[in-house]
């Protein structure tokens, strides 16, 4: 019953904004249920329930591993939309506030998920649920972003509902009843009939990864990204991705058990490294700050696949760099979301001098941009780090040496941006230079939270935590 | 029994053709339609006693794929005053071509893959991967936002198709989940449509290419 609590209470906190009257006191909506959620979770995470093998939704310890931070960021990302939302009064917020919570109860189902169609299903709503949430601005350029994520999104979401029915095929062709649980799946092993599971891996790995944004599926990630409110950026980013690779990790654990590991940890590594090596090229052109942000998302993507890829140690590395990712992308989103405003523009064409206009926002973007370019002390330095041992403990130095490279390119694309629109003198598109952008106190607190939040998993991980990703290693990868 | 399955199978893949053929938007949705309602009435022919969760399957196809979303196609189309033409970036005989190809294709690749022997000699894995591949050239190959859409069903038939072999084993739950996120789906679409009509005064997608690196 808890597991369920976390879907619906998120789900009824939607339909309750739906019918809210105020447009003013509905945004207080999100924190309360954000807050309930992560009161939710931390109790689950605490009490370690038991999940039975044949539940179709449970708190297991991959769910465990993964969605205390899905709602952390979710967390903040609604006090922030409290005062972003008073910033844009002008707009109606009913669909957006009541979308947002539906988010929030889809993913926690997704993570929660234990059976192939209910994995669909949630994944595929989140999509849906989504839309309305990118076309927010109501711009042409936010119909064009909305146009394509929908369209290569759908396409995706389409070939893993293929990829689920060949997997549940090749259950079927060596006796199974239909009990599309992925612990029954599991449980059938190296029975299940090969060419079924190779062709199912490939058309979930593409399905997934399109919601994930690896590449070359990562087409619609930029403009979408580019084309939202910074709060769906730092949620798209930090959860609807998450969500994605628990699905492939899921999947993953399936055709292990049918033998086929070593293909799935190749194809994860090639599929990473192109992710990486895409991503890094990308970012030294790139002159949007936010695209860049996307671009940058594609990067963290290839580090979780090739953490994947790498055994054991890797993907708990893979786990680890999920927390990061979600906290250090929300700082960044949130606080390039304040930049935006304050500037009236993306491109380091039209915009300089941020960190006279905005200091703290710019100053909280700049030590986002360290964090999420993997400088101690924040987490993602020492989430790389065990990624990276992890490839060179099993021998895959290339691999490594790769990896690197593609850091070291990311490091000088996003500086070179970054500081292109802080440094200087102020040059803004909208109002003119001289005029103070009031940064409110609830759009600087929340991103502030998330980068310490991120600085304190790399200084002392908790231990609590450390389990956790432990047992979720335990689950994925069972020890022969 | 199997017979008459091939037969609505074949049919189907005949009308992928006949989709990826036609010049003009009225016939690709009816193509659609028909296509719709081929694919609903399969479930009953695979079965030899009345089940309700197939009946219920069947019906609620052709009511959506056959008759709803058709609908709301023409009626996005009307209030949208969109032109009939199709406008191609593949041009039709390269598309019926690709078409073609690729029916062979996914007969050569269904080869490959190991059938139950309730299945053998059915068509529907190779009808299911030609339906895939028809929706991906529309895709691809249409400038028009209610021809991608059609292009999206196409492919979303396939994944039905597909689906058909598992009618007997798993829950109806799969099924209906198509049924509910395809109806879903055309309609955020079809808002998107209008959004997009209002935003630029046209259904061309080629329009859409501010957002480029």
């Amino acid at each position: 019953m808890k597991p369920l609590l976390l879907v619906i209470v998120p789900l009824i906190g939607a339909a309750v904004a739906a019918v809210w009257p105020s447009n003013r006191t509905r945004p207080w909506l999100l924190p309360l249920v954000g807050f309930t959620h992560l009161l939710l979770c931390c109790w689950l995470l605490a009490s370690h329930p038991d999940v039975s093998p044949e539940a179709w939704l449970g708190f297991d310890p991959l769910a465990r591993a993964m969605l205390p931070a899905v709602s952390l960021l979710f967390l903040l990302c609604a006090a922030y939309g409290v005062s972003y939302l008073r910033v844009r009064s002008e707009r109606p917020n009913r669909v957006f506030v009541a979308m947002l919570l539906a988010v929030l109860g889809l993913l926690s189902a997704g993570h929660q998920a234990r059976h192939l169609g209910v994995l669909w299903i949630a994944t595929e709503a989140v999509t849906l649920a989504a839309v309305p949430l990118l076309h927010f601005n109501r711009t042409p350029r936010a119909f064009e972003a909305t146009w394509k994520y929908l369209l290569v999104g759908g396409t995706g979401i389409a070939l893993s509902l293929l990829g689920s029915f060949c997997l549940g095929y090749a259950s079927l062709h060596t006796g199974g009843r239909g009990d599309l649980t992925l612990a029954a799946l599991s449980a059938q092993g190296a029975s299940l009939s090969r060419p079924w599971v190779l062709t199912a891996w490939v058309l979930l790995l593409v399905g997934y990864g399109t919601k994930m944004g690896l590449a070359p599926m990562h087409t619609w990630k930029p403009d979408a990204y580019g084309e939202a409110p910074g709060i769906i950026g730092a949620i798209l980013a930090g959860g609807v991705t998450t969500v994605a690779f628990t699905a492939i990790l899921r999947v993953r654990s399936v055709v292990a058990a049918a033998g086929e590991g070593p293909i799935t940890d190749r194809t994860l590594l090639i599929v990473g490294l192109f992710s990486m090596l895409v991503a890094a090229l990308f970012l030294l052109g790139t002159r949007d700050f936010k695209r860049m942000l996307a671009y940058s998302s594609v990067e963290h993507m290839g580090i979780l696949c090739i953490g994947a890829g790498l055994g054991t140690a890797g993907m708990w590395g893979a786990l680890f760099h999920v927390w990061n990712n979600s906290l250090t992308k929300g700082a960044l989103f949130l606080s390039a979301g304040n930049l935006q405003r304050a500037a009236g523009a993306r491109t380091v064409d039209e915009v300089s001098g941020m960190a006279r206009v905005t200091p703290c926002s710019a100053a909280i973007f700049i030590a986002g941009l360290f964090a999420v370019t993997a400088l101690p002390p924040f987490g993602p330095f020492f989430s790389e780090l065990r990624v990276l041992r992890a490839a060179f403990e099993t021998r895959h130095g290339g691999t490594a040496a790769m990896l690197l490279v593609c850091l070291l390119f990311a490091f000088l694309g996003l500086t070179r941006l970054a500081f292109a629109i802080v440094d200087g003198r102020p040059r803004l598109a909208t109002k003119a230079p001289g005029i103070r952008f009031a940064e409110a106190s609830g759009l600087i607190i929340p991103p502030l939270i998330l980068l310490a939040l991120s600085c304190w998993l790399g200084l002392s991980t908790p231990g609590g935590l450390e389990d956790a990703w432990t047992a979720a290693v335990a689950q994925l990868v069972p020890a022969k | 029994m199997n017979e008459a399955v091939n037969l609505l199978v074949g049919l189907a893949m005949g009308l992928n053709l006949l989709a990826l053929g036609s010049s003009r938007l009225p016939t690709v949705i009816n193509v659609m339609s028909a296509q719709g309602i081929a694919l609903g009435i399969m479930p009953l022919l695979m079965e030899d006693y009345f089940d309700w969760r197939v009946t219920f399957v069947a019906a609620a196809t052709v009511a959506g794929k056959g008759f709803v979303i058709p609908y709301l196609l023409r009626r996005a189309m009307r209030t949208a005053q969109i032109d009939r033409e199709v406008e191609p970036i593949i041009g039709f005989v390269p598309s019926l071509l690709l078409g073609a190809g690729g029916t062979i294709a996914a007969v050569a690749l269904a080869k490959m893959l190991p059938l139950l022997p309730e299945h053998t000699g059915s068509l529907l894995v190779p009808g299911a991967l030609a339906s895939v591949l028809t929706g991906f050239v529309l895709l691809i190959g249409r400038v028009k936002a209610i021809s991608q859409v059609c292009g999206y069903l196409i492919l979303e038939n396939g994944i039905y198709l597909f689906g058909l072999l598992l009618l007997h084993a798993t829950a109806m739950f799969v099924e209906a989940g198509i049924l509910l996120d395809l109806t879903v789906g055309v309609f955020v679409i079809g808002i998107i449509v209008d959004r997009i009509q209002r935003a630029f005064d046209s259904l061309d997608t080629r329009k859409l290419t501010a957002l480029r690196e």
